[in-house]
């Protein structure tokens, strides 16, 4: 019988959530390890390839549920890999949210104030830049350009973007070649690793046990090239477990693992919110976008440059107003989806349905001239997942990439509205004096879809709501925290890496303090990382 | 469309995920019915029949249709006259172990055809040896794939994973490196209007940028972007 390796904190995952806490658990004097279920990738290895089993499947992760599908990454380093590096601050009536409850969902101690100097700490290490024009593509500056033309006003978007090395590739989901787009890759893992941290890859964790005071965590090891193999792994020995597996599998792990940790929350696994996203395809008419916007590019289009930038740069907040009742207040932010899986959800207006044949083929054709809009609304914390597969968090289909997971989603009359109203929005902007014409994508092959997870085991003061106190940790299981997208209470109306970091980042003195408790000296304090 | 309780009760729901093997349980190795080092690849392509090709070729082109190949191209229903799902490789695709539902694209194939059979005319049925899907003309078939596919369907997500992969042949070409899909022509890709790499096979744009700023921001934004 092998025995369990001997650590001071596991860490479950190397998203922001896992990062954060292992770097200042390590710097702190802690032994740490990190379980990491996807592969290690950097600089070279991130090809600018559709093909399968390169970086664009090993590294991302499609979990199709029961009305929802979640998009995440899949490798060291988490979301903030596969990201676009928006990195725009919540808005601060997200935390005022009450959600139909009559109560706040937030802790009364998160607020945008409390939370602002977290934010602060996180931008020194990803070097998160003011919005500006100067660099907005082509897609971002139509987008910017459209809403004046309506009336409305448009925000460049912060980014964790070093523009002095980025080439507008538009291949962030595949991974950054250029290092250009601020991964943890390059600050909070590289650092925890100087600090002793042991990363592990291609280790996904199945469930967490109790043995005494301690807690054992059993892994299995992933094939690297077939996903859906796994070999014998083991088990390691923890004071404290940090769960950061993102909000699609976090849950999930904890489910499995109650039959041996006891009751959980009856709040994990349950209000998950897709941060209430959606698409809209616009196909722009080149001819009025120069006639009716005096938009130029030099070579004779006014546009028809879609496939080059660095993601979402510009968003339309006129809605982000805190005057409005919730279910009303949502972004509209221009956004790049590649090939593959970035068209097959889109509409062709002409015909029902759009997502395939003759008049489909006709919208691939003016692919270049596609704008797509990324709706972030108010949702109603609609899902809840089933009781976890036998491994992972998901029933793995394809070698990489595709999975069947357990989480079901039907979304309330309040987020269908919002999502109308948003729809709408999108609509009479684009559309206005014949600049184009804009379509939802299709929810009823795959259901609604999120590359934003959040909720699923999320903090708050309401034991009846929330699976964590407001210091993360999972009420009745001293010494578990659960610190990525999963501990996010609501929607977020905005891209959300910043705040899941910022919340890592105000989680760690609390775990601090329950390692000290548990008798490993550790510290806390050390500077942000050097990005 | 409504999927009717009769096209739904053929596809025997009970026996899909043992004949479509993209429903494979993730277990340890030695659960795993194919490993990597008894096979070299982790799954081998299927083998497939002349009409279980045909017939997955013409259900990719009814996803993206495309033109005829040959004048006895029957595949390919001939409703656009540039390449389509197929040309792009949509079978290639399909076969492609990486999928997951590589070994039950045949027993795809053969349910579609159940279903098709009962739609193909009477007159019809006795004229050739074709796979009853091919049978149809473009319009029917694209009524089929869209009440496989629709929400009323028990068994739309199988048959959208079918679409889905002939449909990424064409928009993404998952089945080749993208450089080389880019240098030979691939159809899909160049329909798209995908622009060619640079000469070292990575993608840069020199500052796609109007450069100017295009609306004033909302009230409130402070000096880095963000609302109160």
């Amino acid at each position: 019988m092998s025995t369990a390796e001997d650590v001071d904190v596991v860490v479950v995952g190397s998203g922001f959530g896992g990062s954060i806490a292992a770097y200042h658990l390590a710097a702190g004097g802690a032994r740490v390890v990190v379980l990491e279920r996807g592969p290690w990738l950097s600089g070279p290895d991130f090809e600018h390839s559709l093909k399968f089993g390169t970086s664009s499947s090993r590294i991302f992760e499609f979990t199709a549920g029961d009305g929802m599908s979640v998009l995440g990454g899949n490798c060291v380093g988490g979301g903030s890999v596969v990201y676009f590096a928006a990195m725009p601050r919540a808005p601060r009536f997200v935390f005022d949210r009450e959600g139909g409850t009559g109560r706040r969902l937030w802790p009364i101690s998160v607020r945008r104030e409390t939370l602002d100097p977290w934010y602060d700490v996180v931008a020194q290490s990803l070097n998160v830049e003011a919005a500006t024009w100067r660099d907005t593509s082509h897609a971002g500056g139509l987008w910017g350009a459209l809403c004046n033309h309506s009336g409305r006003t448009a925000n460049p978007l912060p980014a964790a973007v070093d523009s002095s090395k980025c080439v507008d590739c538009n291949w962030m989901m595949s991974g950054c070649r250029f290092d250009a787009k601020q991964s943890l890759t390059l600050n909070y893992l590289p650092a925890a690793v100087a600090h002793g941290t042991q990363i592990r890859p291609l280790h996904e964790v199945q469930q967490v046990r109790r043995d005494g005071g301690d807690y054992l965590v059993d892994y299995l090891r992933v094939d690297e090239t077939d996903y859906r193999v796994l070999e014998p792994g083991g088990t390691l020995r923890a004071k404290v477990v940090v769960v950061a597996a993102g909000a699609g599998a976090t849950p999930v792990i904890l489910q499995r693992s109650e039959a041996h940790l006891g009751t959980l929350p009856s709040a994990v696994g349950r209000h998950f919110s897709g941060n209430g996203e959606r698409l809209n395809v616009a196909v722009m008419d080149d001819e009025r976008v120069r006639e009716v916007l005096g938009l130029e590019r030099g070579d004779g289009h006014g546009y028809a440059d879609f496939q080059s930038g660095r993601g979402p740069v510009v968003a339309n907040w006129d809605n982000l107003d805190e005057n409005l009742p919730e279910y009303h207040r949502y972004s509209l932010e221009q956004l790049y989806f590649p090939p593959g899986l970035g068209t097959v959800l889109a509409q062709a207006p002409q015909s029902r349905p759009g997502w395939f044949g003759l008049d489909k083929k006709r919208l691939l054709k003016d692919w270049q001239s596609w704008l797509i809009i990324f709706q972030m609304v108010e949702d109603d914390n609609e899902g809840v997942f089933g009781p976890p597969p036998p491994t992972g968090n998901s029933v793995r289909l394809s070698q990489q990439l595709l999975g069947r997971g357990t989480l079901r989603y039907r979304p309330h009359g309040t987020t269908l509205a919002a999502w109308a109203r948003a729809d709408e929005d999108v609509r009479s902007i684009v559309e206005r004096d014949g600049l184009g014409r804009a379509t939802p994508w299709t929810n009823d092959l795959v259901g609604a879809y999120t590359v934003h997870p959040l909720a699923s085991c999320r903090i708050g003061d309401d034991p009846a709501t929330s699976a964590l106190d407001d210091t993360h940790e999972l009420r009745g299981h001293e010494g578990i925290f659960v610190t990525d997208g999963s501990a996010v209470p609501t929607a977020l109306t905005v891209n959300p890496s910043f705040t899941i970091a910022a919340l890592a980042e105000r989680a760690v003195p609390a775990i601090v303090e329950r390692l000290r408790s548990r008798g490993v000296r550790v510290t806390y304090g050390a500077p942000p990382p050097k990005p | 469309m409504p999927c009717s309780s009769y096209v739904c009760g053929q596809t025997r729901a009970d026996s899909l995920p043992e004949r479509n093997p993209g429903i494979h349980p993730a277990g340890t190795r030695g659960e795993h019915p194919r490993r990597q080092e008894e096979t070299g690849v982790t799954v081998a392509h299927p083998t497939l029949s002349v009409g279980q090709e045909m017939t997955l070729e013409a259900f990719a082109d009814t996803v993206l249709p495309g033109r005829k190949r040959s004048p006895a191209d029957h595949a390919v229903a001939g409703v656009d006259d540039s390449p389509g799902a197929v040309e792009a490789g949509a079978l290639a695709v399909l076969t492609d172990p990486a999928t997951g539902i590589a070994e039950g694209v045949g027993a795809m194939a053969d349910e579609l055809n159940r279903i098709a059979a009962d739609m193909v005319r009477e007159d019809e049925q006795t004229e050739d040896a074709l796979p009853p899907f091919v049978r149809l003309p473009y319009r029917q078939r694209r009524e089929l794939v869209a009440e496989l596919t629709s929400t009323a369907c028990e068994q739309r997500e199988l048959w959208f994973l079918v679409a889905m992969f002939a449909y990424m042949a064409f928009d993404s070409a998952p089945h080749l490196d993208t450089v080389e899909a880019m240098r030979s022509g691939h159809p899909g890709l160049l329909h798209l209007g995908f622009r060619p790499p640079d000469e070292d096979g990575l993608w840069r744009a020199s500052r796609p940028t109007y450069g100017r700023p295009m609306a004033p921001p909302r009230a409130g934004t402070d000096e880095f972007g963000n609302l109160p």
